[in-house]
């Protein structure tokens, strides 16, 4: 016990000597939580529409007026044929065509039905299928009001109509910032505790000062729990200015209770250490541990659903997120910080988290030797 | 000789790395007191036996004891008994010379007391006060080794084991190492040394040298020239080694 402290009195004077790590573990949150939800904002505004109307009748204007009404469309161009609107989005001055054919007002009111066409630019998948699903739902819209011009008339077929309303849930305003707040927090407890501790070690391994600690009488336990509680209590001071900025900036104050909250991170915390201090087991050299770090920190991130939602991935994709341990802290944050989830709620997670970290740290401390 | 007090002994001691064997079937003894020269050419296998006898290399096969424990089943007990400083130094260079010597200090069990004042005693003893409070990383490299020396013997071992403590370090402070190993070894600290400077052998009590994994010859220095009709160390040492397969 007297070691430890020892050994945690070493730890935390080094870290309070390395002025670059120590400032950016306080800008870092501050940073990421300012930046990410600005920068990565899946809202499109002004897609570049370019028309091709065939028709010029009353309708089909008062279309594409309701379309560049929305406020996601911007009318770049009228093109006489849809070649030309297709060299437009060549040159990339267009994001989307809509072409109105011939008799379109005619057809709609006489035949009940008619066609357009919607050409999107798909180099950039997500903004095209936004654009083509904005473009859709705004026709749908405008049919409607259409049928219902026309549903008076005796000649038109009475159709029933089905509106549909929706409520968004947990984030009424459908506020992006709601969404990818929590998943930074998630992010920045993942950094310090995954790749600080890893480097850590290795750097310990690098000066040789490692091979001097064991030949002296420190236990193995000794050792990991040096390593593992200071960097544990950094990345809780992390998620705590980490919360303080989202509420500072966004105003968004945790739903459910903060205790939980900490308390999974906590656990979380435990089990990222541990997956730091294995991959530190195997790494002999700070560059080895980053390259290692930096891969698995790409496909946690990306497999998390920090950006992308999970339930948009194909099912071999959903199956890797299971062994995820940052998707489990990111879905956890959003159910406590926008839902306002309880610890019952989370039960499931906390088990699975708790999984991890007997896990990782069992296999860390098997593959930890002081003896080779 | 029947007299003097055996701390380690070792008994066909191996370690192979795959095909590879590092080191074959070293035996010999160490006594209290003395000073030991574990010498051979780069390669030879000093640092895997070294490493095998201060317990953080298994051995493949083969007996060792070290301050009378065992070096498969011991090896914390044996931790406890030892010091070792390594060419490669290793002290925290991020934190001060206090720092360093109280993080060891405490590691090794000594009260705050026992530390503060072996802590007096070493600062004094290497005229440090001006730089007690600097980080490690600003000291010259002989003073450096001085220090890390003084720290690996700061719970007063039974054995100081050192791995060529003086590579790289000028004439002047070899000297004055030399100065502090035999003052250890006056209070009773055994000293275990590899070097490849033959002028460093010939202070040694007893040496050993070792080609290719083997000890080729242990005497004392006197006893290795006779023996070999030479008229130094230097030249004993290229007789044998001149044999080496392995090495630069």
């Amino acid at each position: 016990m007297r070691t430890l402290l020892f050994l945690l009195r070493k730890e935390f004077l080094q870290i309070f000597r390395n002025k670059l790590i120590l400032r950016l573990i306080f800008v870092m949150p501050v940073f990421q939580l300012l930046l990410l939800p600005y920068a990565a904002n899946y809202e499109m505004k002004n897609i570049l529409l370019s028309v091709v109307d065939h028709d010029h009748s009353e309708y089909s204007r008062k279309m594409v007026d309701k379309i560049t009404a929305s406020g996601y469309f911007k009318l770049v161009n009228v093109s006489q044929t849809y070649d030309d609107a297709l060299k437009l989005i060549e040159k990339d001055k267009a994001d989307l065509i809509l072409e109105i054919p011939q008799n379109f007002e005619k057809d709609l009111i006489r035949e009940d039905q008619t066609m357009v066409m919607i050409s999107a630019n798909a180099i950039n998948g997500q903004t095209a299928g936004l654009a083509v699903s904005y473009s859709n739902s705004i026709i749908r819209d405008f049919i409607n009001d259409i049928s219902a011009e026309w549903i008076q008339q005796p000649r038109l077929n009475p159709q029933p109509l089905i509106e549909v309303t929706s409520s968004n849930w947990f984030n009424p305003q459908m506020n992006y910032k709601y969404f990818i707040v929590p998943g930074v927090l998630a992010l920045l407890v993942t950094l310090v505790g995954f790749i600080l501790t890893s480097l850590n070690i290795v750097k310990e391994k690098e000066a040789g000062t490692i091979e001097q600690l064991n030949v002296t009488p420190i236990k193995k336990y000794q050792f990991i729990l040096g390593k593992l509680i200071p960097f544990w209590i950094l990345g809780m001071v992390v998620l705590s200015i980490g919360f303080l900025v989202s509420f500072l900036f966004y105003g968004i104050f945790p739903a459910g209770s903060l205790v939980v909250g900490f308390l999974f991170a906590g656990i979380y915390l435990i089990a990222l250490l541990g997956f730091g201090l294995l991959t530190s087991t195997f790494a002999e050299s700070q560059q080895q541990a980053m390259f290692v770090a930096y891969f698995f920190m790409m496909i946690f991130v990306l497999l998390g659903g920090l950006f992308a939602p999970i339930e948009n991935m194909p099912d071999w994709a959903k199956y890797l997120t299971y062994i995820n341990p940052v998707g489990y802290l990111i879905d956890a944050m959003r159910m406590l910080i926008l839902k306002g989830s309880s610890f019952w709620d989370l039960r499931m997670h906390f088990l699975i988290v708790l999984g991890f970290a007997v896990l990782f740290n069992t296999l860390a401390i098997l593959n930890y030797k002081k003896t080779t | 000789m029947t007299q003097k007090e055996i701390v380690i002994k070792t008994n066909k001691l191996t370690k192979k790395f795959g095909d590879f064997i590092a080191a074959n079937e070293i035996t010999f003894e160490v006594y209290k007191g003395e000073i030991f020269g574990f010498l051979g050419a780069n390669g030879a296998g000093k640092t895997t036996a070294m490493k095998m006898l201060i317990g953080i290399s298994k051995p493949s096969y083969g007996y060792a004891q070290i301050a009378g424990y065992d070096v498969y089943k011991e090896t914390e007990l044996i931790k406890k008994n030892i010091g070792y400083m390594s060419q490669k130094f290793s002290l925290y260079e991020d934190l001060t010379i206090k720092e360093n010597i109280h993080l060891f200090g405490g590691i090794y069990g000594l009260s705050e007391e026992q530390i503060k004042t072996k802590r007096e005693a070493l600062i004094d003893k290497l005229d440090l006060h001006s730089q007690a409070d600097k980080l490690v990383a600003s000291l010259p490299l002989g003073w450096k080794q001085k220090l890390a020396f003084s720290i690996a013997i700061v719970h007063k071992p039974k054995i100081i084991f050192l791995d060529e403590p003086t590579g790289g370090v000028d004439p002047i402070t070899r000297r004055q190492f030399w100065d502090m190993i035999y003052e250890a070894a006056a209070n009773g600290i055994t000293v275990f040394v590899t070097t490849h400077y033959m002028d460093e052998a010939e202070y040694c009590n007893r040496v050993s040298i070792m080609v290719d994994g083997v000890i080729q010859a242990i005497d004392s220095p006197d006893g290795l020239k006779r023996k070999y009709n030479a008229q130094s160390m230097e030249e004993v040492f290229l007789m044998l080694a001149r044999g080496a397969k392995r090495g630069e």
